[in-house]
């Protein structure tokens, strides 16, 4: 396979994202706004740590972020490692919530491609909706493209009805051209969202990222007619920032694609800022961070 | 897509204007001569409007015959002191102006969106911070004019007129009055008739900087006014800016004479697309390149050359960005593009774009909501063009983009070169070999390269042709405001 990179503009790509940045959001707009990305949210803990008890918890702030404001709705899914899938199935069922998993040798993706498969039958066993890849960057700054794309072929296979997010993981990529063809790839092979970071890169969801990602979906759509969701993750973690990730859809994709099943925002400390944010839109001051309960 | 939807949340922008409230504009200003607001002599004041409202803002006196010849003066007297003022005191003077700038720059750029149309991003985010940045680099220069130019002995010409445009009236006042006065000029600046009020706020502003009487005089008024002070014998330089046909009859009155003059004119400059670039960033350029304050731009890339390889795909990724832009209410800090300038301009655009349609072109224009009162024009593309209809010729002046197509490099700058204009150009390609090829070959006076309409004051701008002469910006803008002795 002959590997013709696109041509994305540095330049041109981060000047168009910060402008998009300067919307102004206020009143209604802000208010609005808010709920739509605490209702994208996949409400995420990926550490070493985690145990069922503290899975409980998150369950129980995604489902119901803040009681004191009812208006404010559930997030789209909580995001574990495949050994906690089990606690959050349990703990979501009935609530809409979907439970999401990690999987394919999460995060550096380096282990063969039997275990890969292996841990995505496990997730999907226990119970998970959707489950997040890694793509083999060593695959893809090695130039082989097709162990890129047969790799995610292979895992979406054993996904069976579970949504399959590929992470192309950006900050190791090295540039705008590679993200740009790192996301045909994914949707060629049949990705159902395509996906910023692991969270646990020096960088992630940067405004210009998204938006080259954006792109590749929008004309993906274009050329295919399918459509190929987008979840940003990795620091976006105020308001602002989430906000900003929403107005890059909306202009570049459309108030069509402004919703949870094509539209997700992966973070863990983001969930209390929106709601600390929100609560500012009604009683004018922006509270403490005690205000809502961290899990 | 299996996963249900939970909740439907609508989600558009709420309007978020800026506020007027802290603006204390006067119902009426004088000419501003000899350091202070004085009535024109015969007492004619006119209303400048809000072109997005047909409000009138503020009252504005007329400059006629006799307030010219009181102006220049005033100018006359004031020269010598200050052209013998240390430099690196004048320069102090310049960095005091571009403070102040700074300091007061939300109301200049309300103020600029008031009375010209313009978005308030663009004021706010452009116009403004620009103009502060030339009174900060030609501060600099002052006592550096020597080092600037190569000579040995410099001297400032005198008396400058200045004549400058509505479509960035702050700004150009800034490009005009900067360079001139840090070559030790005293200047006599002329706001276009429809946006003479951000150039009365600098004359403001030459108050709280102290600039001794005379260096700076304002003089509104309409054609007639910048006629008189073109044909005043007692002024040493004339520098223009706008329209070739004014262009044209200011040259023709100064043949003869010995005041000089710098014209810069129209254009019709080229955009060029080539088929390797990076399409949605060419795309955004092009958005940025047209429709960047509604078109009334005179380097704007009206005349855009696509290689006909990609054509389809560039043309429609434009026109679905061209669905993105929110036209409305200027003071909205949302919106992309605001208003017509006049009422005049705009029957000027409607007029052309009538004659391309005439002319067998298909003309495509975004549909959106117009307010009810003001002028407007929605973004309008134009595809199937000949390079002899009018709408590949003519400078529109208005947001109005004429498409057409190359199939090699060689035909790209034949056609982009085939113009009476030569402003500014762009190109996109991600080939850097090209791009230099490209560029030196283009007989335009800027080209950008994957990118369009960047202004920076360290650039010299101006244009080949039809376009004008001499140029403003960097150290090639000292040139057009100084005397070369040895």
């Amino acid at each position: 396979m002959i590997r013709r990179l696109p041509h994305v503009d540095r330049v041109g790509i981060e000047e168009r994202a910060t402008q998009l940045g300067k919307r102004s959001i206020k009143t209604t707009a802000k208010q609005q706004g808010i709920r739509l990305a605490v209702s994208m949210v996949d409400l995420t803990t990926l550490e070493g740590a985690d145990t069922p008890g503290k899975v409980r918890h998150l369950c129980a702030k995604g489902v119901c972020p803040a009681p004191t404001m009812p208006e404010i709705p559930s997030v789209a899914a909580i995001c574990v490692y495949p050994s906690l899938v089990a606690t959050a199935k349990e703990a979501l069922n009935g609530t809409g919530v979907k439970t999401a998993s990690v999987a394919t040798g999460f995060p550096a993706g380096q282990v063969s491609l039997e275990a890969k498969l292996r841990d995505t039958e496990d997730a999907v066993a226990a119970g998970a909706d959707e489950i997040d890849m890694v793509i083999s960057r060593e695959a893809f700054l090695a130039g082989d493209d097709a162990r890129v794309q047969q790799e995610i072929v292979a895992v979406k296979e054993h996904c069976g009805d579970a949504h399959l997010k590929v992470i192309l993981e950006t900050a190791e990529l090295g540039s705008y051209d590679h993200v740009r063809h790192a996301s045909m790839l994914a949707m060629e092979a049949g990705a159902d969202f395509i996906k910023t970071s692991t969270g646990k890169a020096s960088a992630g969801a940067t405004p210009g990222v998204c938006l080259v990602m954006l792109e590749a979906i929008r004309d993906y759509a274009d050329r295919t007619g399918r459509i190929v969701g987008f979840k940003a993750a990795g620091g976006v973690s105020t308001s602002k920032a989430a906000l900003h990730r929403l107005v890059l859809v909306k202009e570049t994709l459309g108030d069509e694609w402004l919703t949870a099943d094509r539209i997700r925002i992966g973070a863990s400390s983001v969930l209390n800022d929106l709601l600390m944010q929100y609560a500012k839109t009604q009683n004018g001051r922006y509270g403490r961070s005690e205000d809502f309960s961290k899990e | 897509m299996s996963i249900e939807t939970r909740t439907s949340i609508v989600w558009d922008y709420s309007p978020a204007p800026e506020s007027a409230d802290h603006i204390r504009l006067k119902d009426r200003y004088g000419l501003f001569v000899d350091g202070e607001f004085r009535d024109p002599a015969d007492g004619r004041y006119v209303p400048t409007i809000n072109p997005a409202t047909e409000e009138p803002l503020a009252e504005v006196a007329y400059g006629g015959p006799d307030d010219v010849i009181a102006a220049v003066e005033s100018a006359r007297t004031a020269h010598p002191k200050w052209a013998a003022l240390p430099a690196l005191e004048r320069a102090k003077y310049l960095f005091r102006i571009a403070r102040l700038i700074q300091e007061r720059s939300r109301e200049l750029a309300v103020v600029e969106t008031l009375d010209g149309g313009k978005p308030l991003r663009e004021s706010r985010d452009v116009d403004i911070p620009l103009a502060a940045a030339h009174f900060f680099h030609y501060a600099g220069w002052a006592d550096k004019l020597r080092y600037g130019t190569g000579a040995r002995e410099v001297e400032p010409l005198g008396v400058v007129g200045q004549i400058v445009p509505w479509n960035f009236p702050l700004l150009m006042a800034a490009w005009k009055l900067a360079p001139a006065l840090a070559c030790g000029n005293v200047a006599i600046l002329k706001p276009a008739e429809t946006t003479p009020l951000t150039a009365l706020l600098l004359a403001e502003i030459c108050q709280e900087a102290e600039l001794p009487p005379g260096v700076v005089t304002i003089l509104t008024g309409n054609g007639d006014t910048g006629a008189a002070l073109v044909r005043s014998k007692k002024i040493n330089k004339i520098a223009f800016t706008g329209s070739t046909a004014v262009g044209r009859e200011i040259q023709s009155a100064l043949a003869g004479t010995d005041t000089k003059l710098t014209l810069e004119l129209g254009g019709k400059s080229a955009n060029i697309v080539f088929e390797d670039a990076a399409v949605d960033q060419a795309v955004e350029g092009i958005v940025n390149g047209i429709f960047f304050n509604q078109g009334h731009v005179c380097c704007a890339g009206s005349r855009l050359l696509i290689q006909e390889s990609v054509r389809d795909e560039v043309i429609e990724k434009l026109w679905q960005r061209m669905g993105r832009l929110r036209l409305g209410d200027p003071m909205d800090k949302n919106t992309d593009v605001g208003a017509i300038n006049s009422a005049e301009q705009l029957e000027r655009i409607e007029t052309l774009v009538a004659a391309g349609e005439d002319e067998g072109a298909t003309r495509r224009t975004i549909s959106c909501d117009i307010p009810e009162r003001g002028y407007w024009f929605a973004p309008t593309l134009f595809t199937d063009v000949s390079p002899a209809h009018r709408i590949a010729v003519e400078e529109i002046f208005g947001p109005v983009v004429s498409v057409l197509t190359f199939r090699t490099q060689a035909e790209a700058i034949e056609k982009a070169n085939n113009s009476r204009y030569g402003l500014a150009a762009g190109i996109w390609t991600d080939k850097g070999s090209k791009a230099f090829e490209v560029a030196g070959a283009l007989k335009a006076g800027v080209v950008w390269q994957n990118t369009y309409n960047h202004f920076d004051p360290t650039a010299a701008f101006g244009g080949y042709k039809e376009s004008g002469f001499g140029r403003e910006g960097g150290p090639a803008g000292l040139r057009p405001y100084l005397k070369i002795v040895r």
